[in-house]
């Protein structure tokens, strides 16, 4: 694409100039990338449902990738999560995650049908994707929204988001321009209950693309030796750890309370800046948000950006030995106490618990 | 080579307070510094300076006072730097913004070619990671972003590859100049910067240019008014009203306080012990 055809396709679609009734429904990016759908695709199909049965618009779901089995699947899966409608594009070309030649499929594909509303996940992918076709699009897009409403009085989208560092939320509006675009981090979103017989329309576009004109390449992909840090914003079950223990030899006691529950272990951002964990198992607004059915926080505050990371968790259990801790206006069960004693006696208490009703079973 | 280096001033959050009665936040004091994310680009700029020989240029839109971040970057070794600030720039959001720097690039670009363009990974205000996309876009850019390592740059053939963070594995990318790339944190470790640069830095006068002096013709695509969103309103996160059901472990032995805790766990949420068996 040349710098002449951007900046046109870039001019200002205000009000006077577009009518909004003409851009109806919501749509959602269904994030393929190597044979595997991102969940926070779903997540956001759950909350667009809501959104559209609000408005009485159709639900869609945009996949893009390759002429493969994933792909059907994918569309097959989204049905499942509640779509109504699939927008699929086939191309060898999509077969890998490039800048270019996504966004202009999907900013071909939005131009063709007109959707009101477009969100995607905030993932290295999504947040790459959704800053190149706002800006080609020329229109409003809010990222990492922890909520997403319709304003009925304008009919638009009302998505709220963190802002000063977490301090305060604000809610943004695009209110003359269309598509409204928003960005929802994983796991903000709670998974929608999947429904084996939902399915829908699935509709087959077709672009132009050529791979000589995808000046970008992709040489060759490593993935991660580690894959498990993915599994902590997923994991059932999280222990973490915060400056509270003390010292990083202590944080053996929350690895060894999560391997006892067969679930994950994260710290609060001062032990993931201090090294005591990696830092992609910080876990807060500024690094994973998870959606456990418990959650075991030690030698953690409670701070507002933590806090808004972990509250879609099930049941809290915090450990503090400071009773007006913030963490205790926010947790199921409290426990007033030293961590480094109660967390060995946990571990220990679980183990034959679960231990020994496993053996009976 | 010819580098330019997006750099935003921003508030150090981590000292902002909200104002306990009115919700309001309480700026005063709070100091200004460079946005950390793009420390993280400017040393990988420079690095391909000293490799390479490299010009590089900090480009930064915001109030005068964000000449000082740009004098900053100067002393780490930045060869020159300009300050796009005008009323016209107020109340920007991430498309406006794009907007303004891009333009300002151009005009850079005038003087000498530009190859490369680096953006923070993200602002710790904003906290959007749009701007880079948006500049690659109106500048038709390769855009590389998450970049955690520039593998080779060849200037004479024009190519690039660098290794890209995707979710759960790296990108291997090679691509054609000209670039935007945005840098993953950690990437890099951000130099001292020497004395020479300190003493070139305080006499350094920075580069200011109005909207005009930027090329900026379409005024109504700037500020407030070139900024599809609207900040309907701000306001703190309510506190949730239900308190812990709290369980006091001083005089009580360990053990017994975690006793305690099971039994009413798996009393009240009948199904966790199952699920925790999964
Ligand atoms: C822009 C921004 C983004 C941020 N993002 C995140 C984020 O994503 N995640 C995050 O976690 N933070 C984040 N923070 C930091 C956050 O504000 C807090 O500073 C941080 O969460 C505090 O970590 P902590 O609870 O481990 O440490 P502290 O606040 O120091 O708390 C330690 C706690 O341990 C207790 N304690 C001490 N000894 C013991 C003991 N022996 N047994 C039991 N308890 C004990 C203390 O009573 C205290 O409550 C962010 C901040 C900013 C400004
Ligand atoms: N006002 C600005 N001046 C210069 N660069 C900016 C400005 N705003 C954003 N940027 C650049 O764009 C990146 C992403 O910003 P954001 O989209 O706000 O997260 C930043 O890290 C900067 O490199």
């Amino acid at each position: 694409m040349s710098a002449e055809e951007t900046n046109s396709a870039a001019a200002p679609r205000r009000a006077g100039g577009i009518d909004l009734g003409t851009w109806k429904g919501v749509w959602v990016n269904v994030e393929l990338e190597r044979g595997r759908v991102h969940p926070v695709s779903w997540e956001l199909l759950g909350e667009g449902r809501k959104l559209a049965d609000h408005l009485g618009v159709p639900l869609s779901g945009v996949v893009l990738g390759p002429d493969d089995a994933a792909t059907g699947e994918a569309c097959a899966e989204a049905f499942r999560h509640g779509a109504d409608t699939v927008y699929v594009v086939r191309h060898p070309v999509l077969e890998h995650y490039r800048t270019d030649p996504y966004a202009k499929v999907f900013t071909e594909l939005v131009e063709r049908h007109k959707p009101e509303i477009l969100l995607l996940g905030a993932t290295t992918l999504g947040r790459d994707l959704a800053g190149a076709i706002a800006t080609t699009l020329s229109t409003g897009l809010t990222a990492d929204c922890t909520e997403l409403r319709i304003d009925d009085e304008t009919r638009s989208l009302a998505a709220t988001r963190p802002t000063f560092g977490g301090t305060l939320l604000c809610t943004i509006h695009t209110l003359e321009y269309r598509p409204q675009m928003a960005t929802v981090r994983p796991r903000v979103m709670a998974m929608p209950k999947r429904d084996e017989g939902h399915s829908g329309t699935i509709v087959t576009e077709s672009v132009t693309l050529a791979e000589e004109d995808v000046v970008t390449k992709i040489l060759s992909y490593i993935p991660d030796a580690n894959a498990d840090n993915a599994q902590l914003a997923y994991a059932d079950v999280v222990v973490a750890g915060g400056r509270g223990l003390g010292k990083a030899e202590n944080f053996r006691l929350v690895r060894e309370l999560a391997a006892v529950l067969g679930g994950e272990y994260g710290g609060s951002r001062p032990v993931a800046q201090a090294g005591w964990v990696s830092g992609d198992r910080q876990i807060g607004q500024t690094g994973k948000t998870i959606r456990p059915k418990l959650y075991i926080a030690a030698g953690i505050s409670g701070a507002i950006q933590h806090r808004v990371g972990v509250e879609g968790a099930d049941v809290i259990i915090a450990i503090n030995n400071d009773p007006k801790a913030p963490i205790f206006d926010f947790a199921t069960y409290g426990v007033v106490g030293d961590a480094l004693q109660i967390l060995p006696a946990l571990t220990e208490a679980l183990r034959a618990r679960l231990g020994h009703s496993a053996a009976a079973e | 080579m010819h580098i330019v280096v997006c750099v935003k001033q921003v508030p150090d959050s981590s000292q902002i307070r909200v104002h306990p009665v009115t919700n309001t936040i309480m700026r005063q004091g709070v100091p200004a510094v460079v946005n950390p994310y793009d420390l993280v680009s400017l040393e990988e700029a420079l690095r391909l300076k000293d490799r390479l020989g490299a010009r590089v240029t900090v480009l930064s839109m915001g109030p005068k006072m964000a000449a000082e971040s740009l004098k900053k970057c100067v002393a780490l070794g930045a060869d020159a730097a300009v300050l796009i600030t005008d009323r016209v720039f107020a109340g920007s959001d991430t498309l406006a913004t794009s907007y303004a720097l891009s333009a300002a690039i151009r005009r850079i670009g005038q003087d000498e070619p530009v190859d490369m363009v680096f953006c923070g990974k993200q602002t710790i205000d904003g906290d959007t990671a749009q701007v880079g996309p948006g500049i690659a876009r109106r500048l038709g850019l390769q855009q590389l972003t998450y970049v955690s390592r520039i593998e080779t740059v060849d200037p004479a053939a024009r190519e690039i590859v660098v290794h890209r963070r995707a979710e759960g594995g790296v990108q291997v990318l090679q691509t054609k100049l000209p670039c935007l790339v945005t840098m993953l944190e950690g990437a890099n470790t951000l130099r001292f910067a020497s004395m020479d640069d300190m003493f070139r830095a305080a006499r350094y006068d920075v580069v200011e240019w109005d909207h005009k002096a930027a090329g900026i013709t379409e005024v109504d695509r700037c500020g407030l008014k070139g900024s599809p969103t609207v900040v309907k309103k701000v306001f703190a996160p309510q506190p949730r009203a239900i308190k812990a059901e709290m369980l006091d472990a001083t005089g009580k032995s360990a053990s017994e306080t975690v006793d305690a805790l099971l039994s009413t766990l798996f009393a009240k949420h009948p199904n966790l012990e199952a699920e925790i068996r999964q």
